[in-house]
C-alpha cells in the first residue's frame, strides 16, 4: 500500500504540489489523470523517493520514504520498477544492457540467464532481436518500450508507469494496456500510471484518481468519475476546450517507424 | 544521493533571511551563499567519492573505458604541446643566459621548471579542457534526460556508478600524462639546446638530471594529483547539477571548464609558495 499525506512541493516560487492525499491499495491499477505541467510526474518521482518534499509523507507498506537514505532507500526502490516519460535508457549501454541492468547489479544470475529474461521483458513489450542495438537508434515509441521492458526485469511490486502509451501508436498502446492489466491479474503488481490517454485509462484502472491545482480533488472508479458532479474532472473527462480548466491531450501518436 | 543531485537546496532559506538588507548588500550576500553552497557542495561530491572508491566491487571495464578517453587520447595533444613549450623555455632561457655566458645552465633551468611547474600545470590544463568538458557535458546530458533518476530508481548509487571510474581514472592518467609531458619537455629542451645552442648531449643530459632532485618531481606529482582531484570533482559537479536541457549543458560544460582552469592555478600557486617555504 502506497498513501501520500498532504504532500506539498515548490520550485521555487512555483508550488506545484499543495497538500495532495492518496491512498494506492496493494494490488490496484490507480491511474492519475491531469492537464498537462499540472505535477503529475512530480508526484510519481515523490513516490519512489526521487524527489523529497517540503512537506508531507509518502509511505511505502507504512515506510515513510521520504525520509530514508542509503542502504535502506535503495531496498525500498527495489520493490519498485519505474517507467520514465522520456524513457531515460542509458545512451552508453545497448538494449540488453539496459533492460539487464538491475538483474546484473543486484542479483548474482550468470550472464545467459540475464540475457533470456532480457528478451522474456522485451517479448512483453513487443520488440524482438534489437538486443545489440544502442537507444539512439531506436524510435521514441520503441525507446518507452524498453524503457518498460527495464522496469519489469526485476519483477517489481509496485511499477509507476509515466505515460506509457503516449508516442506509441493505439494497436501497441492496447497491447500494453492489456500488459498492466494482466501484470495486475497474475503477478498482483500495484501499479500507478500517469496518462493523458481516457480511453487507456477507463481500461486499466481500477481507479482514478484527479490532480488539480497541487491536490487530488477527486478519486473514484472509472464509472464514478463518470457520473462526477465536480465541474473540473466532468471538464477534463469530456476533453472539452471551454470550461473550467484548458488542457492539452495526445491521443495514440504514432511517431514511431519499423 | 539527494545532496548530490540537488546541490543548490540549500540556497534559498538562506537568502530569505538576507531580505531586509539593502539591494548591493544583498546580492553580496547571496553571491556569498551561492560560494559557500558550491563549495559545500563539491566537498560533499568529493568525500562521497572517496568512500565509494572503497566500497567494492569496483567497476573495472568503467575504469578502463574512462582511461582510455582521458589518458590515451590526450597523449598527442600532450605530446605536441610538451615538445613545444620545452623548446620555448630553452630559448628563452638561452636569451637570457648568453648575456652571462652560462648556456650550460639552461639545461637545469629547464628541467626544473618543466618538473616542478609547467609539466603538470599545462598537462591538468590540457585534461581540463579535453576531459572536464565531456565528462560534464556527458553527466548533464544524463541529468537532463532523467537518466541520473533511472540510475536511483534502479537503486545505483550515481556517485558509485558515474563519478567513481571518472575519478580513478583521471588521477591514473593525469599522472602517467604529466611523467610524460616531463620527458617530452626536457627533451624539447633538448633539442634546442644541442642543435641550437652547441650544447653537448652529455653535458647537456647532466645538466639536466644533476640538480633535479626526488623532491623536485614528488612536488611535480603531488600537484598533478591534487588537479586531477580539481577537474574531476568540479566537472562531475557541474554535470550533475545541470537544468534546462541543451542550453543548461552548454551552461555546465562552460562552467566546468572555466572553474576548473581558476582552481588549478590556484591551487598552484597555493602548492608553489608552500613547498617554496619548505
Ligand atoms: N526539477 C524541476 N525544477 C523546477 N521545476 C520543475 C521541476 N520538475 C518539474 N517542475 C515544474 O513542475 C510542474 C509540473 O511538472 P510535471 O512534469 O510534473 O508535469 P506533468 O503533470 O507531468 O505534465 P505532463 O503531462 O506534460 O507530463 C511544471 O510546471 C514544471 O515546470
Ligand atoms: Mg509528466
Amino acid at each position: 500500500m502506497i498513501e501520500v499525506i498532504n504532500l506539498t512541493k515548490s520550485f521555487g516560487d512555483h508550488l506545484v504540489l499543495d497538500g495532495a492525499n492518496l491512498t494506492i491499495k496493494t494490488g490496484e491499477t490507480m491511474v492519475i489523470i491531469g492537464s498537462s505541467g499540472c505535477g503529475k510526474s512530480v508526484l510519481l518521482k515523490h513516490l519512489i523517493g526521487l524527489l523529497r518534499p517540503d512537506t508531507g509523507q509518502v509511505l511505502v507498506d507504512g515506510e515513510d520514504i521520504t525520509r530514508l537514505r542509503g542502504k535502506e532507500l535503495d531496498r525500498l526502490r527495489l520493490k519498485f520498477g519505474m517507467l520514465f516519460q522520456g524513457a531515460a535508457l542509458f545512451d552508453s549501454m545497448t538494449v540488453a544492457e539496459n533492460v539487464g541492468f538491475a538483474l546484473t547489479e543486484h542479483t548474482s544470475l550468470d550472464r545467459a540467464t540475464v540475457l533470456s529474461r532480457v528478451s522474456e521483458c522485451l517479448q512483453l513489450v513487443g520488440l524482438e532481436g534489437i538486443e545489440a542495438l544502442y537507444p539512439a537508434a531506436l524510435s521514441g515509441g520503441m525507446r518507452k518500450r524498453v524503457g518498460l521492458a527495464r522496469a519489469l526485469a526485476m519483477n517489481p511490486e509496485i511499477i509507476l508507469y509515466d505515460e506509457p502509451t503516449t508516442g506509441i501508436d493505439p494497436i501497441m498502446g492496447d497491447i500494453i494496456n492489456d500488459l498492466i492489466i494482466e501484470l495486475r491479474d497474475r503477478l498482483k503488481v500495484t501499479s500507478v500510471c500517469v496518462t493523458h490517454d481516457m480511453k487507456s485509462a477507463d481500461k486499466i484502472a481500477d481507479r482514478i484518481a484527479m490532480l488539480y491545482r497541487g491536490k487530488i480533488i477527486e478519486v473514484g472508479t472509472p464509472l464514478e468519475l463518470e457520473q462526477t458532479a465536480n465541474p473540473v474532472v466532468r471538464q477534463f473527462i469530456a476533453g472539452d476546450a471551454v470550461g473550467p480548466i484548458t488542457e492539452g491531450m495526445e491521443f495514440g501518436h504514432v511517431t514511431r517507424r519499423r | 544521493m539527494a545532496e548530490t543531485t540537488t546541490p543548490n537546496a540549500g540556497a534559498a532559506p538562506g537568502a530569505s533571511r538576507l531580505g531586509r538588507l539593502p539591494g548591493s548588500f544583498q546580492a553580496l550576500g547571496n553571491r556569498a551563499l551561492e560560494f559557500f553552497d558550491y563549495v559545500g557542495g563539491v566537498s560533499v561530491l568529493f568525500s562521497q567519492t572517496i568512500a565509494w572508491i572503497f566500497v567494492p566491487p569496483l567497476k573495472w571495464s568503467q575504469i578502463a573505458i574512462q582511461m582510455f578517453r582521458i589518458g590515451v587520447q590526450s597523449l598527442p595533444v600532450v605530446a605536441l604541446i610538451s615538445v613545444f613549450i620545452g623548446m620555448v623555455l630553452a630559448f628563452q632561457s638561452a636569451y637570457q643566459m648568453q648575456r652571462f655566458s652560462a648556456e650550460i645552465y639552461i639545461a637545469s633551468l629547464v628541467a626544473l621548471s618543466i618538473v616542478r611547474e609547467i609539466g603538470p600545470v599545462i598537462t591538468a590544463l590540457i585534461v581540463a579542457g579535453r576531459v572536464g568538458a565531456s565528462i560534464a557535458a556527458e553527466l548533464g546530458t544524463m541529468k537532463v534526460t532523467e537518466q541520473i533518476d533511472a540510475l536511483e530508481t534502479l537503486a545505483a548509487n550515481p556517485v558509485r556508478y558515474l563519478v567513481v571510474p571518472r575519478f580513478i581514472a583521471t588521477v591514473v592518467m593525469l599522472f602517467i600524462l604529466t611523467c610524460y609531458a616531463d620527458l617530452i619537455g626536457i627533451m624539447g629542451g633538448f633539442l634546442v639546446g644541442v642543435l641550437k645552442l652547441d650544447i653537448s648531449p652529455r653535458l647537456y643530459w647532466r645538466m639536466t638530471v644533476e640538480p633535479l632532485h626526488a623532491k623536485d618531481v614528488m612536488t611535480g606529482l603531488l600537484k598533478s594529483l591534487s588537479f586531477a582531484i580539481i577537474i574531476c570533482v568540479i566537472s562531475c559537479y557541474e554535470g550533475f547539477r545541470t537544468e534546462g536541457g541543451a542550453e543548461g549543458v552548454g551552461r555546465s560544460t562552460t562552467l566546468a571548464v572555466v572553474t576548473s582552469f581558476i582552481m588549478i592555478i590556484a591551487a598552484d600557486c597555493l602548492f608553489t609558495a608552500l613547498f617554496y617555504f619548505t
